[in-house]
């Protein structure tokens, strides 16, 4: 619960944990039924009888990235208002309390996420909670008012009273231009979500909160004709809505090297780098992913034997994505050990590049992270609310059935694509470095 | 469409009908236990539809034994580095190429490593783990590269005022040399010595107290692996009493605490605790209840009305500390630097509150549903049972706990929980630290 309104990524906690998998070994698949109300709502069905819970996941087609430049950070705003009242429930919670459920939301680029965990008997006190909130909020100016200053509090909690707090405000501004990736879910600055007013508060909600972008999963000890009833009875009379169609916002291809350095009273400088990579669905997301394991996963990738144990000049470095829809970031994040020089530190990384973008990886490497990706996915599975989550995901990429196929694609993955693909993304020439230097 | 509309208005004022979790019939799943032939102990959990398990060694290796500070973390960070057939490189790669994970872990009195691995690769992974409990080498390399960047961690850790604030409310509840209370400094990463590492891994991974759990889908072969590698090793049960030790409670005498760590700081890390005793205690489970009341969740009276209602914080909670000698009793939040003064008295006017009304019955039976619900959802896979039943055997417990636990819940009255908040929430009794 301590996360409620916490403007995050869902995926990107999975990165060390990524997808990937040998088909021959994805021997269970995940049961789903799927239907459409008349109004547009998607209805995902996870039957799994070995559970006496029920999730209840609605995801809305809506992240940061659909926000008006000048007025960013009010998709996670706004999910902290969806906590704040609907238009026949004065309160969200006391209800699903006394129902023995729990709850939770996301904000991320890309999506927001709202998801009730209850014992299966209770379900429909979640279709009452959550259908209630999709036909209209109470738009209170009292709750805006408090989650205002919530969101504030978070704002500080996470990015200005924090040691490199600032980095990815100004490496997301940097690495896009064009496209609205270029600032936090949290907002490009605090005034942003100050000044929010109810009207933006209700243009928002019925622009985007409406079935026709929604999305709901309904998991656990369930029956498919029971959600048809229930999802038909609470869901099925909210206006439908219009589909918010996207504008193109597709970041043009970087040329040339960008860079850029920031000094702060840090104990430790340190190196960021980022190279745009493919989207969620092409088929370099998926090479780009192993080769974060390749470089970043754990004791024996390549950058920590390399720059943390044999050459000691960094004291940790991380390899991730950020799962992204659209076109996202593979990243190396560093801090370095104090004294070693910043042009050093860099030499090093880009040596690694070097090696990967020459060599590839061997046969023991490929094996390692397809391993890897088998257990990731079988622990991740093991979670009825990280398989709803995740169903959702997939139906709004197009197709829930992805959550099985798209796992296969990995498995496709050659030594060759590393090989290629590192080429292709890691040029110098689609590069962002930030270089952070201690002013202690 | 209208008749359709107005159908909904009058199902959507009203509750759907729940069933109470209150009235469910809540069961801790079973757990198997033997002993090996030197008398250790595995408790296995056998459940779960992936082929997915967990096996988790607990040695009673924790900071509670060392004779000099940090050499028990350092041990057991280092146990992964490198045996004398295996590098550290060797030891990650090894369990990486299987796609396994192999954790460690330090605490107050105990230290673990945790493999989460899947079912088919077991027989490679269990005997390297052996070889660690056995045969880690401390080679001098390995311990000065974790000495300098456990050091670079801790300087950024320093300029996080919810990190101090968490390293001093323990040394103002417990004091400075008691293991609960004792933080990290630069200086004490610098003064450890290879040889009191590799003193206290004899002592206390290879001859010492062990304890293991098993969960997920078990292999029908696994007892048999575990007697194997582990059962002949001269491990001791964790019964076993030859290694106990106490260590004083020095609490510091001076209740109210201000530390500024950055003069420009927008926000405070505000820590509110005081000593509890442990889960022996009649009075604990209790004040796990009163605790939901007043600040332990959600919907609790603090984030009620702290955050939801005032918008000083993202969020502030409370909670019993998880110590098994002596327990405390925490406040913890950080809040706009303008508002703190404001958020310390709201802390202590709820607890004036809880001592002075009696909760009503239906705001108690919203935390009694609530946290029988929690518990329902927490049982839900081996893992969450693992981790309930490691809970009880670590603290001395057994199953009657658990239950004894559900009644509480379901049965304690509004008077019971008022006595224990006359008994222990008085704000004169607390610490009270703020760390901007």
């Amino acid at each position: 619960m301590f996360s409620q309104g916490f403007a995050f990524s869902f995926f990107s906690l999975h990165l060390n944990l990524s997808l990937i998998c040998d088909s021959h070994q994805l021997e269970i698949m995940i049961q789903f039924e799927k239907f459409t109300l008349e109004n547009g709502l998607r209805v995902v069905v996870h039957e799994d009888p070995a559970t006496p819970m029920a999730v209840l996941n609605v995801m809305y087609d809506v992240g940061s990235k659909d926000e008006d430049p000048n007025k960013t950070g009010f998709a996670h705003l706004f999910e902290h208002l969806m906590f704040g009242g609907s238009v026949n429930i004065k309160d969200f919670e006391t209800p699903l309390q006394m129902a023995g459920g729990e709850n939770n939301a996301y904000t991320s680029n890309d999506v927001t996420n709202y998801y009730i965990q209850i014992p299966a008997e209770n379900i429909e006190t979640a279709f009452w909670l959550e259908s209630d909130r999709m036909l209209s909020l109470a738009f209170s100016k009292k709750a805006l008012d408090v989650q205002r200053k919530v969101v504030c509090e978070e704002f500080k909690e996470h990015y200005i009273n924090k040691p490199y707090g600032d980095v990815w405000f100004r490496m997301r501004e940097m690495a896009y231009k064009k496209h609205p990736y270029q600032w936090m879910t949290i907002g490009k600055e605090l005034s942003h979500v100050e000044n929010a007013q109810l009207e933006d508060v209700k243009n928002f909600f019925f622009r985007h909160y409406r079935p026709v972008n929604a999305i709901l999963v309904v998991g656990g000890n369930v029956k498919t004709e029971q959600v048809k009833q229930l999802a038909e009875k609470w869901f099925g009379n909210i206006a439908a809505g219009e589909k918010y169609i996207r504008p193109d916002f597709s970041e043009p291809k970087q040329t040339t090297p960008r860079s850029m350095e920031l000094k702060a009273k840090v104990p430790l400088d340190a190196l960021y780098k980022c190279w745009h990579m493919d989207s969620r669905l092409e088929h370099g997301y998926y090479v780009a992913d192993l080769i974060t394991e390749v470089l970043g996963g754990g004791g024996s990738s390549r950058l920590y034997q390399s720059l943390v144990k044999e050459k000691q000049l960094f004291s940790n470095i991380e390899c991730f994505h950020f799962g992204s829809v659209d076109n996202g970031l593979f990243t190396i994040e560093g801090k370095l050990v104090k004294g070693v020089q910043m042009d050093i530190a860099e030499k090093a990384v880009e040596d690694e590049i070097v090696r990967l973008t020459l060599e590839g990886i061997n046969d023991k490497e490929l094996t390692k992270i397809k391993n890897k990706t088998e257990s990731a996915i079988a622990f991740e599975d093991m979670n009825l609310m990280a398989r709803c989550n995740s169903l959702a995901f997939y139906e709004l990429l197009g197709d829930a059935a992805l959550f099985n196929s798209d796992r296969e694609k990995y498995f496709s993955v050659t030594a060759d694509d590393i090989l290629q693909y590192s080429r292709t993304i890691l040029d110098v020439n689609n590069s962002n470095t930030l270089r952070y230097y201690s002013e202690n | 469409m209208q008749t359709a509309e107005k159908r909904s208005m009058t199902e959507r004022t009203k509750v759907p009908k729940i069933k109470l979790p209150v009235e469910f019939n809540v069961q801790l799943p079973p757990c198997t236990r033997y002993t090996l032939s030197n008398g250790v102990e595995v408790f296995a959990i056998d459940m779960g539809g992936e082929d997915t398990l967990m096996l988790n060694w607990v040695f009673y290796a924790g900071n509670w034994f060392e004779k000099k500070k940090m050499s028990a973390s350092a041990a057991n960070y280092l146990l992964k580095n490198g045996t004398s057939k295996l590098t550290a490189f060797g030891v990650n790669e090894h369990f990486e190429y299987y796609g396994s994970y192999l954790n460690r872990s330090c605490y107050n009195e105990t230290a673990e490593l945790t493999l989460h691995c899947l079912n088919k690769h077991v027989n490679e992974l269990v005997p390297v783990v052996a070889e660690i409990i056995t045969d880690s080498v401390f080679a001098e390399e390995e311990l000065s590269i974790y000495k300098q960047n456990a050091q670079q961690r801790l300087k950024v850790s320093m300029q996080k005022c919810e990190f101090v604030a968490g390293q001093l409310i323990d040394a103002y509840l417990f004091g400075e040399d008691h293991p609960y209370g004792k933080y990290s400094r630069l200086e004490d990463y610098e003064a450890l010595q290879r040889d009191e590492i590799v003193e206290f891994y004899k002592t206390y991974y290879q001859q010492g107290r062990c304890v293991i759990f098993a969960a997920g889908k078990l292999p029908a072969d696994l007892p048999a692996q575990l007697e194997q590698y582990f059962g002949k090793l001269p491990l001791r049960p964790h019964t076993s009493t030859d290694l106990i030790v106490k260590h004083p409670v020095l609490p510091a005498t001076e209740k109210k605490q201000h530390v500024t760590i950055d003069p420009q700081g927008v926000q405070s890390a505000i820590r509110i605790a005081r000593p509890f005793p442990n889960r022996h205690h009649p009075d604990f489970q209790k004040a796990m209840v009163l605790n939901n009341v007043y600040g332990g969740f959600f919907g609790s009276r603090l984030m009620a009305n702290i955050r939801e209602e005032k918008g000083y914080t993202y969020g502030i909670y409370s909670y019993l500390m998880n110590h098994v000698d002596q327990s405390g009793w925490m406040i913890s939040t950080e809040a706009g630097r303008d508002v703190t003064e404001a958020t310390v008295n709201e802390i202590y006017k709820e607890m004036k509150l809880i001592r002075e009304e009696l909760i009503d019955e239906d705001e108690l039976m919203v935390t009694r549903n609530y946290m029988i619900g929690t518990i329902l959802g927490d049982l839900d896979g081996p893992f969450q049972v693992a981790a309930r039943w490691k809970n009880l055997i670590l603290n001395d417990l057994n199953e009657s706990y658990f239950y004894q636990g559900i009644e509480t819940i379901k049965k304690v009255t509004p008077r019971e929980l008022q006595e224990i908040a006359e008994k222990y929430l008085n704000a004169e009794e607390f610490y009270e630290l703020l760390v901007v």
